[in-house]
């Protein structure tokens, strides 16, 4: 009998990480990706990532209030024991890192340099140039790299998980595509790591890389894992709207004196540079005098979102408005915001020294993700405290344990037994909205921390997939290549030119519903409006036509599946926004605009109904705290001091 | 961050001609083996297009300029940022990535031409979708990782200095993405892995194996790298045609990296030569 093996679904961060420890911790590991694991979406990120550090803590700072924060940023939505645990383990995954060779800037005197981040008054965020995720990443790929060239790791490139093989409750391994030779086979799988990032291809254009489709989480959701807030969807306020997706502009932009603002007169087609100051309406300095373009960043996302989507004010009538900084100092500029503004030219072609640039919000990040479980750790206060003040003692030190049992087989496991979700595509650290620079945290701290789960799972409670009867795989193979052949039929259905049945057609309406009903500001009526549309895409869909029937390499077809199960995902999302009647974190309800913890202090629980093929959506009470909730004040009230007081330092994302 | 953009003043360039429709010609290919055929697009354009815009375009409508329906172009795309090196392709018969080739410069004026054709050095999987496997084997072979211990927690790494920071992150940038080896006249297109190991591996390889031996602790493993870059296909292989460095999206200084590489090459083997090992 040959040795039991782990699936991984995803090469980014998270999955990454999770081969390593688990290679590392003796089982073999087979690494499923779309994609070369190095240009996996964790790439993208640019600004950093967050941890306690000794200059910080010499200042009063803490991994405990590292927690703090994270929690307060959150809403309070999250279990709160996994984020006390990752902020535990951030100084140590900072420091592997630096083991592993990423290029962290330096000070003068060798030491790993800090820069500011929105939330903190504290500089924690570890930078590599403008790129840490890309750095992380490679770091990340390179282990990987060594395990594979030992074999510890096998790594199935350009191979797309079709669904999870669940037999007696437990799943016991995938079925997968090749996706050049369209190959369909099965994989035994004694644990499977889903670890296949966010979303945002849902929203149509968003920041995310074009295989960020959520389509792997949909067949998982589909297979009966449960779903976790799906309707905690960040949007960033200043991103590059381009014409395949958006660009992220960092907020520094607003930081170094940006101005946000439109024509006064709506359909004014001259270009910004001749139009008068008395004719351009300065969105943000008009509507918050006190705190003008650097309000924070969900503010500032919903007031352009209102100029132009409820007002139609936006420039030549489309969502978007300038950012400008043709007021400043064109070396200043360069000296300050070199990097981001050569980002902005070189995919604009347009200098923003000189032209204002054109910006509007884009979807960013999910926080919701696979519903996960865990098993709390031995910190366990009598009745939870009071908001943490800096330099005040720590109720508990940062040693491993205190907030998750390490090594819990549950620990960020789904719903279903020895399927996990590890990094975006969990639900478990972010709550209703996530601060900068700790996504790359939450998905390395899952891949080391809970890895070791999985290995504990595989070795104590997993059954020995070895003996599972062959016509289960054999069963789920046949399934999926009934599904795919019966997309591909449709190519040699008589043409119909009607381009309602067109997939690439669905998916733009799919990707305009949300955006405009889902997203920045919702109402009830809206997100009706919005679940209308998406059931008729859906039945649209039931007779989708491909362009495509070939054989080999059918790019068309993996897209066209994956529009159906974003129209699934899309369904939950919009549901669970319309259910959820108040306002949190990135959740913007105009009919409920408050907080309302008596009723909705709980995640939204969403269960995929294989007889109505509809979510539906429980919620269930958010486990009793490590720290109070208090109110977010954020730019809600005039007390958003702290916010103020810290605009995103340079290169922020 | 790299800051050089080989923009020029908006005021210099053509002016873009609104709303027009542009050609694209495409060289496309059904799969391995099978032969290349050229297709035309009209694609209408609108502010901002890429070519990624335009190929998405093409994909919803999928009719050549000669009435004919056909199959969508196939292409690898992934960040759209130019971060994560997947879309690179040939454009306009030179080599770089697609998502931040602006049609306003290429062709700014009404049924001005476009043509994408895939890489040539690197075997075709369908379109413009090449197989760039040969990249990450030639990261095994010079064992482009940092040999630590484990990830349990022992501390923090080296400390550096900025300027020794700045010179590793600027060689760190390289996305894998195949320009230089698209570009180098010594680097062949060689489709059977078993000949991998000795046809010429190429800039991209060389010079993350400088950016592995320029760490303290990947420096452990430099003896193992520098035996592949003094075997057959190694660094003397280069017949500085230069061309690498010009075509590199990321400013990578890819030539300095050859002469450092080959200089420790010239140590390599007399130490080899002296010491037996």
């Amino acid at each position: 009998m040959s040795e039991q093996r782990v699936i991984v679904v995803g090469g980014g961060l998270a999955g990454l990480a999770a081969s390593v420890r688990i290679a590392e911790a003796g089982l073999p590991v087979d690494l499923f990706s779309m994609v070369p694991v190095k240009r996996s979406h964790s790439v993208c990120a640019q600004g950093g990532i967050n941890a306690c550090n000794e200059v910080a803590r010499q200042q009063g700072y803490s991994e405990y209030e590292h927690f703090d924060e994270t929690i307060y940023g959150g809403d309070f939505l999250a279990d709160q024991g996994p984020v006390l645990e990752m902020a535990n383990w951030a100084p140590k995954i900072i420091d592997l890192l630096d083991r592993m060779g990423v290029p962290f800037n330096r000070t003068h005197e060798g030491f790993r340099d800090l820069r500011l981040f929105g939330g903190s008054l504290f500089k924690r965020t570890h930078f590599a140039g403008a790129t840490t995720g890309q750095q992380l990443l490679y770091a990340l790929d390179e282990q990987t790299r060594r395990y594979t060239a030992e074999g510890k790791v096998t790594q199935y490139t350009f191979w797309e998980f079709l669904y999870p093989i669940v037999e007696n409750e437990r799943c016991v391994g995938i079925v997968a595509q090749d996706m050049r030779t369209m190959q369909i086979r099965a994989f035994r799988g004694a644990a499977v790591v889903m670890a296949t990032g966010g979303n945002g291809l849902i929203f149509g254009k968003s920041t995310n890389s074009v295989i960020c489709t959520g389509g792997a989480a949909s067949r998982c959701y589909q297979a009966g894992a449960k779903y976790g807030n799906p309707e905690m969807i960040q949007v960033h306020p200043t991103a590059i709207p381009g014409a395949d997706k958006c660009r992220l502009m960092s907020e520094s932009a607003r930081g170094e004196g940006g101005r946000v603002w439109v024509p006064k007169n709506v359909g004014d087609t001259r270009r910004p540079t001749d139009i008068p100051e008395n004719e351009r309406y300065y969105i943000l300095e008009e509507r918050y005098p006190k705190y003008k373009n650097l309000v924070p960043r969900d503010i500032a996302t919903r007031e352009i979102f209102d100029v132009c989507v409820n007002e139609g004010m936006g420039i030549d009538g489309s969502n978007q408005v300038y950012l400008d900084l043709t007021h400043r100092d064109p070396d200043y500029l360069t000296e300050k915001l070199g990097g981001i503004l050569d980002i902005y030219e070189k995919f604009v072609g347009e200098n923003p020294r000189f032209t204002p640039m054109r910006i509007f919000p884009a979807v960013h990040y999910s926080m919701g993700g696979l519903w996960t479980t865990y098993t709390p750790g031995d910190y366990n206060p009598d009745s939870p405290l009071p908001a943490h003040k800096s330099g005040n003692p720590i109720p508990i030190d940062s040693n491993p344990g205190h907030g998750l049992t390490i090594g819990a087989p549950n620990n960020m496991m789904t719903s279903i037994t020895g399927l996990y979700a590890f990094g975006e595509v969990n639900f478990a650290y972010h709550g209703a909205t996530r601060l900068g620079a700790n996504a790359l945290l939450s998905c390395i701290f899952d891949g080391l921390c809970n890895g070791q789960s999985v290995v504990n799972y595989v070795r104590n409670e997993a059954p020995t997939v070895d003996t599972i009867n062959q016509s289960v795989y054999d069963n789920a193979v046949k399934s999926e290549q009934d599904k795919h052949d019966a997309i591909l039929a449709t190519s040699r259905e008589p043409s119909e030119a009607s381009p309602e049945y067109n997939p690439y057609q669905i998916g733009i309406e799919m990707g305009d519903i949300m955006n405009a009903q889902s997203t920045v500001v919702k109402t009830g009526a809206g997100l009706t409006k919005c679940l209308d549309k998406l059931a008729e895409l859906r039945e649209r869909y039931k007779k989708v036509r491909l362009a495509d029937g070939a054989m080999w390499t059918n790019q068309s077809l993996s897209y066209t599946r994956s529009v159906g199960d974003m129209l699934i995902l899309a369904e939950a999302i919009a549901k669970a926004g319309l259910l959820r009647e108040e306002s949190r974190g990135s959740h913007y309800r105009t009919d409920f605009p408050d907080r309302d913890d008596d009723k909705f202090w709980k995640t939204s629980v969403a269960t995929y109904n294989t007889s109505t093929q509809l979510s539906d959506i429980e919620f269930v009470e958010v486990k009793k705290g490590l720290v109070q909730s208090r109110p977010r004040t954020y730019g809600k009230t005039d007390d958003a001091k702290d916010t103020a007081k810290t605009p995103e330092p340079a290169t922020a994302s | 961050m790299t800051t050089a953009t080989a923009h020029q003043p908006t005021s210099d360039k053509p002016k873009a001609v609104p709303g027009r429709s542009v050609i694209f010609k495409i060289k496309r290919c059904d799969g391995p083996g099978k032969p290349f055929r050229w297709e035309s697009f009209k694609v209408p354009t609108e502010p901002g297009s890429n070519v990624i815009s335009c190929l998405k375009w093409i994909a919803a409508n999928p009719t050549t300029t000669d009435g004919k329906q056909t199959t969508p172009v196939v292409w690898d795309s992934g960040c759209l940022e130019e971060v994560c090196g997947a879309c690179t392709m040939v454009i306009n018969g030179r080599v770089r990535q697609s998502c931040s080739c602006l049609i306003d410069d290429y062709a700014p004026r009404e049924g001005d031409t476009v043509t994408l054709e895939p890489m040539s050095k690197f075997p075709v999987i369908r379109d413009l979708w090449v197989d760039r496997e040969r990249m990450f084997n030639a990261l095994e072979r010079v064992k482009g990782w940092v040999p630590i211990d484990g990830t349990y927690n022992l501390g923090a790494g080296p400390q550096e200095s900025p300027e020794h920071q700045q010179m590793r992150y600027a060689l760190s940038e390289c996305m894998t993405c195949g320009c230089c080896l698209e570009a180098c006249p010594q680097f062949l297109k060689e489709e059977d892995p078993k000949n991998w190991d000795t046809a010429f591996i190429g800039a991209q390889a060389i010079s993350q194996a400088r950016y592995f031996n320029e760490h303290e602790t990947g420096a452990r493993l430099k003896g193992d790298r520098m035996d592949v870059l003094t075997g057959p296909g190694g660094v003397s292989d280069c017949g500085n045609a230069q061309n690498c460095v010009k075509v590199c999206p990321k400013h990578i200084p890819l030539t300095e990296s050859i002469g450092a590489v080959g200089r420790s090459a010239t140590v390599h083997a007399i130490k080899k030569f002296f010491l037996g090992h």
